[in-house]
């Protein structure tokens, strides 16, 4: 107690710091996690008793297929923004120091345009009489426009389009933490370029990976506004049921449980991600 | 009896424009114990990572009993390194970046776990197979990488400045051990390092490197009682330099030199001298005597900086004339009070014959560029 009083900057930061985890963070999941457990209730949203109801309605097959192609679309999301990314950011980190301001710059500038704003950009060019389409016709690659709009695939580029950067940032630190003598000396011991890929730069960058993969995958399958603009009545993702769920149908607890599932998938990479990260002792373990 | 292993042949390489190897010819005994001394950007370094294959000359060939390796890529050289700061792979455990070399090799299970662990159990590190690199002390993590290095029985081993990153003590042990063995593999070890008491205590022959040029190849001793240059002279332990200037060549291999005005005969050296000419006597701080100023013998000066050293007391003299003596002298037991005062008036000499004589040089190298570890 005499401590507090002889520290008060340290304490006043405590406090707040632990005032905003406390109000701001956690007492919000927990209301999301009572919401989840109580009844459905259309005039008050939720009353008691407290059931798994909601929960049990997760695994009715329609939503398990909502969540299962949501599940899809965001793994192919990051799938390609892995495939972009991990060579975008190996070069990145290659470049000499001038361009790569110059680069990480031109990966930051969208970030000060809404995205809403520019998902609707992206329907503009993929539209039917779009800049895409007439652009190829003009090309004379095609000859009558490709329906893109409305589909998945304008879907998982519109994903694609606005996680990309959440991929390569931290892909990027691990591989401007990728020592050169790790690589000379896996080449002095007798590995080629596949071998000292597999061994040594994989292993060294799976934390920037796993970590890419975490702020991609969750987020993919939460943006709903992207399926709303882009895509057609059949490519939903979790988030879109979860906004439905709250704004639409007024089912709050599904609304919360769907959430929760989110959340606990979420835990779950930060798990792998710890665990990559102990394997090459950076947690000083 | 002694063999070539391996030829460096007018290697030269060029960055930016700034030749960092000029010429370079070296031939390297199969077995022996090489050092590559000089100071930073002397181009030691280069040249050890041309002959590990990081690195591909400009011009000129490197081969190792009589294959050409020049432009061989690193994996397929039988020459394996031992890095600066270790590189062992943070994501293994101690036996598997052992075993990585093997691994590669593709050799079978049970030949790499019985390799591994005789590697281990050469750097004493055996109870330390299952543990990460981050988990060891810098110590361990430099034998582990040694033995990373040596279980593929390579026939040469190159050593990039692997002692700089631990402290004096450990650094000393490590040095014992080096020797010991590269003794018991009979492999040839290539040794980069700017510290020239290492390069003077390890090894059988020095490579003296300044600006990509070998100014000097000998023995220990000869680098360091005969310098070749003023160069390898200043970089190579300290010197105190006097200028002479020859009074007289004698018939009996001699001449005299006329140093602070004292006439002093020493043993005629190897490059050719007339009377008049300018030249260096060299004497290390060990060679010098100081005496009393009573004394007939020597120069006139006073002691301006006394250092305890334990063994020895190191001192430094201004003489009269402003030139700056260092002196290291043994305790002499019998004379308990054997110490001096700052300011002490003393005189300097020195044993004739114990002085190495360099011809002056036209552009003498100025103090600070042989200054650098």
């Amino acid at each position: 107690m005499r401590n507090l009083m002889q520290q008060p900057f340290r304490t006043a930061v405590l406090v707040l710091v632990w005032g905003w985890l406390l109000f701001l963070v956690l007492t919000p999941n927990l209301l999301v996690v009572g919401a989840s457990l109580m009844t459905r209730d259309p005039a008050t949203f939720i009353s008691l008793p407290l059931t798994l109801d909601a929960y049990r309605q997760l695994l009715n097959p329609l939503y398990l297929d909502v969540f299962l192609n949501s599940l899809y679309m965001a793994a192919m999301t990051t799938l390609i923004c892995l495939l972009v990314g991990y060579p975008f950011a190996w070069a990145l980190s290659k470049v000499g120091k001038r361009h790569q301001v110059l680069l990480i710059f031109l990966l930051v500038v969208p970030f000060w345009t809404n995205s809403l704003v520019r998902t609707y950009a992206l329907k503009l060019i993929l539209a039917t009489n779009g800049l895409l389409n007439n652009g190829l016709m003009a090309l004379g690659w095609i000859d009558e426009p490709v329906q893109l709009l409305y589909t998945e695939f304008a879907v998982i580029i519109g994903l694609v389009y606005l996680l990309l950067p959440f991929m390569i940032l931290p892909l990027y630190s691990v591989f401007e933490d990728l020592r050169e003598d790790l690589l000379r000396a896996s080449h002095d011991l007798g590995a080629g370029r596949l071998a000292t890929f597999v061994h040594v730069i994989v292993p060294l960058t799976l934390p920037g990976v796993l970590a890419g993969v975490m702020l991609v995958l969750l987020p993919a399958m939460g943006l709903f506004f992207v399926p709303d603009i882009l895509g057609g009545s059949r490519n939903l993702l979790v988030g879109n049921v979860i906004k439905n769920q709250f704004l639409d149908a007024r089912n709050w607890p599904f609304g919360a449980a769907a959430s929760i599932m989110l959340t606990l998938a979420m835990a779950l990479l930060m798990f792998a991600h710890k665990l990559s990260k102990r394997r090459i002792g950076e947690d000083g373990v | 009896m002694k063999q070539t292993l391996l030829t460096l042949r007018n290697l030269t390489k060029q960055f930016d424009g700034k030749k960092v190897l000029d010429a370079l010819d070296l031939d390297i005994f199969d077995g022996e114990f090489l050092t590559l001394l000089g100071p930073s950007g002397c181009g030691k370094t280069t040249l050890l990572r041309m002959m590990a294959g990081f690195e591909h000359p400009d011009e000129g060939s490197i081969t190792l009993g009589g294959q050409d390796l020049t432009y061989t890529e690193p994996e397929y050289r039988p020459l394996n390194t031992v890095f600066q700061n270790y590189a062992l792979f943070p994501h293994m455990s101690v036996f598997d970046n052992v075993a990585y070399g093997l691994k590669m090799e593709k050799r079978p299970k049970d030949e790499i776990r019985q390799r591994v662990e005789e590697a281990l159990a050469m750097v004493q590190l055996e109870d330390f197979m299952r543990r990460k690199p981050h988990q060891l002390s810098g110590g361990q993590q430099q034998r582990v990488a040694i033995a990373r290095a040596v279980v593929k029985r390579p026939k040469v081993l190159l050593l990039d400045e692997p002692l700089s990153a631990l402290d004096y003590k450990l650094r000393r042990t490590m040095q014992v051990e080096l020797k010991r063995l590269q003794r018991e593999l009979g492999i040839t070890f290539i040794f980069v390092t700017h510290d020239q008491e290492e390069a003077l205590s390890m090894s059988d022959r020095v490579v003296v490197l300044k600006d990509g040029l070998i100014q000097q190849l000998g023995t220990p001793r000869e680098v360091y009682e005969r310098p070749a240059n003023l160069f390898t002279a200043r970089f190579v332990g300290e010197t105190n330099f006097f200028p002479g200037t020859v009074d007289n060549t004698n018939d009996d291999d001699t001449i005299t030199v006329d140093v602070f005005g004292l006439k002093r005969t020493f043993r005629k050296p190897d490059f050719s001298v007339s009377p008049g000419q300018p030249l260096h006597v060299l004497l290390r701080p060990e060679d010098i005597r100081v005496l009393a100023p009573s004394d007939e013998d020597g120069v006139a000066g006073k002691v301006v900086e006394r250092n305890y050293k334990g063994s020895t007391l190191d001192s430094v003299i201004h003489l009269d004339d402003g030139t700056e003596v260092l002196a290291s002298e043994f305790f002499d037991e019998d004379d308990p009070t054997f110490d001096y005062r700052l300011g002490e008036p003393v005189r300097v000499s020195w044993v004739d014959g114990w002085e190495w004589l360099l011809p002056a040089e036209p552009e003498d190298v100025p103090e600070e560029d042989a200054i650098d570890a």
